[in-house]
């Protein structure tokens, strides 16, 4: 159970407050309601290089990093498709540093181009770090095209390409701030040892001058049903064939997304899962083997991934995948088998309360969803999943026409 | 009027409390030391044992058993395991690092004596089946193909061996390394290493009287002693080495650079961990400052000092794009040059003070992690002095004393230098 108070500013800006007596520390957490999935087509990556942009200074304070740091306090931040996430922890007695230099940011940035020239750099080596120079490390940016036609999913969050970092602009950087990085798009959580009175008050002394901004009202292409099967064949060097397989499924506010998420976990969580049990360990056609989710808030994608035994062929690898989907789709689920996956999630969710940053983020990402107290409804949800449910969307989703499989092979195989 | 560009007044961290441990000893001599903490219905529960009897000739003893131990017992199979494990939602974790093996159990409390019962037949009776060993064999050898693949992984592979040898630290796993494991060796290992006289046991978490008792029921009687040697290795500092490793088609070089030094139960280790704050130990250091957020050569750059049980090192690390890479070798020499020949100024040297503090406080999250720092003293052979004289020298050492600490230990012409991509 996580508890919190709630109130929001005359300037729109939600805020949520977390007391935690036990801990000496503070964490004051911002979210964004803006990500990849708001770019445009022919300038993406932007929300991850603006959120590097975040951190070379604001418009009263020339240095974030410095000041923070001087006070006991770490940073850092995150970019997902969907939001981009800020979040600072410290000693609690210093929690009014983290309030001036948020808000700051949050007022105006200083708009250097010194900063703009070394993050285009950084972004971009961290784009060859991350995709482009490790061994299958672009699958995400050939299977996102794949599986989205319409929809801005079809560009990671890195960008669709090194060119568009490079290229962006001051005035670039300036309008994206104007557009999303206002009060009534941000949600603010404090956690930790503080007093809700106490938050409220500074909240307002350092939050509340700043002016609303213009609502940004979110008007995205939606993706069409797919209706046939796409297929996909890379060859790099790599010393291991691999398939990708990506289906639809719905967005993180449907009423199913529980039962998705517990399909996914009866496939693939730990070694008692089928896929490792089935395909890795008794039929032995892969050396890894991996089911998951997307959770995106707009419909998303169920991923089934593994790389092949050498030797293997990878017809052979792709139907044992495929009757594995199909025996999901014809037989239901034990008791016992959904009630493991059960428990192991009720007792995921008691150990995540383990963190405060963990509390503090989930509650604004909740807040997100429609309110922060669906966070305490979660494991309510997952009890309330029926075999019936297993077997309804898994027959919904795992279909060749709406399926998406990239073939990932050694340059000898392709 | 808001005045923004005042900072608000901030206090240094001036106490932080460390839980320590209650010790208790199970019937069978082993100690049981444990963290509390009744705010969460959990424990996690660490079986600790010593890295013992190694042998040249087949390294990867250890690492497999510790892979495998949970792959069937005489009473249930590897599936068996896991799902009886998954049931009660527990998670059971095995981890080999270079001293120890680790085996942990992390349970709500209401399981905790449904899966205790599952973790000792495991830990005294493991039978590592020849099929399981086979496909353990088989796919162990296909990830470590995509992981020679990894200029930061071949970097760290090539470092250590050329810092520690053939050693437990140092040994360059190989596919033929796999290929020669045999069924009996892990049975051999197994028994000597997991074994009641070479286990320490490190709970945290809601664990009273009535759940020691339990352990103790499980884990105090029938379980076999064993006779093994703790492992032990002696290094000496090595002239400079280069290794460079060329990759063609890299866009990337990792760059791995450091040598041999001190660990925890050194007296100076302390001071040395502050001059790895300011050279490249957080966000804000001198090596991020220069190379990351002046140059822009890296995503990402830092150093490390690591403590191992018989010997300490130092590094900086960190990949960097192939055209920048010879450009970033010479300022990080240039960084280490500075940090040798010039004190390191007030204003820096309070804001790392300040630094460290708060994240020692900030590492003392939850009852977990007051676990952790009871177990980097108490397996040096320390006690919580260790911490009070940090938080002391945190607060006092000065730059001369900084500068000195830079000489005695940051000797470029002892320094490994590892590259693999492209210079």
């Amino acid at each position: 159970m996580v508890d919190f108070n709630r109130f929001t500013l005359a300037n729109g800006l939600k805020v949520l407050v977390h007391e935690d007596a036990t801990t000496p520390m503070a964490v004051l957490n911002i979210l964004y309601d803006v990500g990849a999935r708001d770019e445009d087509p022919n300038k993406t990556g932007f929300a991850h290089l603006f959120e590097h942009l975040m951190f070379g200074g604001s418009v009263n304070i020339p240095s974030y990093d410095e000041p923070l740091q001087r006070v006991g306090g770490e940073n850092n931040a995150f970019t997902s498709n969907d939001i981009t996430n800020y979040y600072i922890t410290l000693p609690a007695e210093n929690i009014e540093t983290a309030f001036w230099l948020e808000s700051d940011r949050m007022l105006s940035l200083a708009f250097s181009e010194k900063s703009l020239d070394t993050q285009r750099n950084v972004v971009s080596e961290e784009f060859k770090q991350r995709y482009l120079n490790q061994p299958y490390g672009d699958v995400w940016l050939k299977l996102r095209p794949l599986a989205y036609k319409k929809h801005s999913y079809r560009w990671a969050t890195i960008g669709k390409e090194l060119s568009h970092i490079e290229n962006a602009t001051m005035d670039d950087v300036k309008a994206f701030f104007k557009k999303h990085y206002t009060p009534q798009n941000a949600i603010l959580v404090v956690g930790g040892n503080v007093k809700t009175e106490d938050v409220k008050k500074l909240a307002e002394k350092w939050f509340e001058p700043i002016p609303a901004g213009e609502k940004y009202n979110r008007d995205l292409v939606r993706e069409e049903p797919q209706t046939e099967a796409r297929q996909e064949t890379v060859k790099a060097n790599v010393p291991l064939n691999a398939i990708y397989m990506a289906f639809k499924m719905p967005g993180r506010l449907n009423d199913d997304y529980y039962a998705f998420d517990l399909l996914s976990d009866i496939l693939s969580r730990g070694q008692s899962s089928r896929l490792y049990n089935s395909l890795l360990k008794e039929q032995q056609l892969f050396s890894d083997i991996n089911a998951y989710i997307s959770s995106s808030l707009d419909p998303g994608l169920f991923i089934v991934e593994g790389k092949l035994i050498e030797g293997v062929t990878v017809e052979t690898a792709e139907k044992a995948i495929w009757a594995e989907l199909d025996k999901l789709k014809a037989e239901l689920v034990s008791d016992m088998e959904l009630t493991k996956v059960k428990n192991k999630v009720e007792s995921v969710l008691v150990f995540s309360e383990m963190s405060l940053l963990d509390k503090a983020m989930n509650l604004a990402y909740y807040e997100l969803l429609g309110d922060a107290a669906l966070l305490n409804n979660e494991t309510e949800a997952f009890l309330k999943v029926e075999a019936e449910d297993i077997r309804r969307i898994s027959n919904e989703t795992f279909n060749l026409n709406s399926s998406s499989t990239l073939y990932y092979l050694t340059e000898e195989n392709a | 009027m808001l005045n923004r560009q005042q900072a608000p007044d901030f206090k240094q961290v001036s106490t932080i409390n460390f839980i320590q441990p209650e010790k208790k000893v199970m019937d069978n001599g082993v100690p049981v030391f444990t963290i509390y903490s009744g705010e969460q219905d959990l424990v996690r529960i660490e079986f600790i044992f010593e890295n013992v009897n190694w042998k040249l000739e087949k390294p990867l003893q250890a690492i497999a058993v510790s892979a495998l131990i949970n792959n069937g017992t005489n009473k249930l199979t590897s599936k068996e395991i896991a799902e009886q494990i998954d049931f009660y939602g527990a998670f059971f974790q095995t981890e080999y690092v270079q001293d120890q093996s680790l085996v942990t159990l992390y349970t709500l409390n209401k399981h905790l004596h449904s899966v205790l019962p599952i973790v000792k037949d495991v830990l005294s009776a493991s039978q590592f089946p020849q099929h399981e060993l086979d496909i353990y064999i088989q796919n162990q050898k296909q990830k470590l193909q995509v992981n020679l693949k990894k200029n930061d992984i071949l970097s760290r592979k090539e470092f250590a061996n050329a810092l520690f040898g053939d050693t437990a630290y140092g040994v360059n796993i190989k596919a033929e390394h796999y290929d020669a494991l045999k069924r009996e060796d892990l049975l051999e290992y197994f028994k000597a290493a997991y074994a009641p006289n070479n286990c320490t046991i490190v709970v945290s978490g809601k664990f009273n009287d009535a759940a020691f008792n339990l352990l103790n029921g499980a884990f105090g009687k029938d379980w076999e002693k064993s006779s093994a040697v703790k492992n032990s290795f002696n290094f000496n500092t090595t002239d400079k080495q280069v290794i460079y490793v060329e990759k063609p088609e890299a866009l990337q070089s990792a760059i791995r650079i450091g040598q041999l030094a001190i660990n925890r139960k050194h007296e100076d280790f302390s001071g040395l961990q502050i001059l790895n704050t300011v050279l490249g130990g957080y966000f804000g250091s001198r090596l991020m400052n220069n190379i990351r957020e002046d140059k822009g050569y890296t995503y990402g750059i830092g150093s490390g000092i690591s403590s191992l049980q018989q010997a300490g090192y130092l590094f900086i690390a960190t990949e960097v794009g192939a055209d920048v890479c010879s450009a970033a070798l010479t300022e990080i020499y240039k960084e280490i040059d500075i940090l040798k020949n010039e004190l390191i100024g007030e204003e820096e040297l309070n804001l790392v003070r300040n630094y460290m503090l708060g994240s020692m406080l900030g590492s003392l999250e939850n009852v977990f992690s007051h676990a952790d720092k009871f177990k980097n003293i108490y397996f040096s052979g320390l006690d919580y002095d260790y911490y009070t004289n940090y938080i002391e020298t945190v607060k006092s050492i000065t730059a001369e004393e900084l500068l000195a600490l830079a000489n005695k230990y940051f000797t470029t012409e002892h320094f490994t230098e590892v590259v693999i991509g492209k210079k």
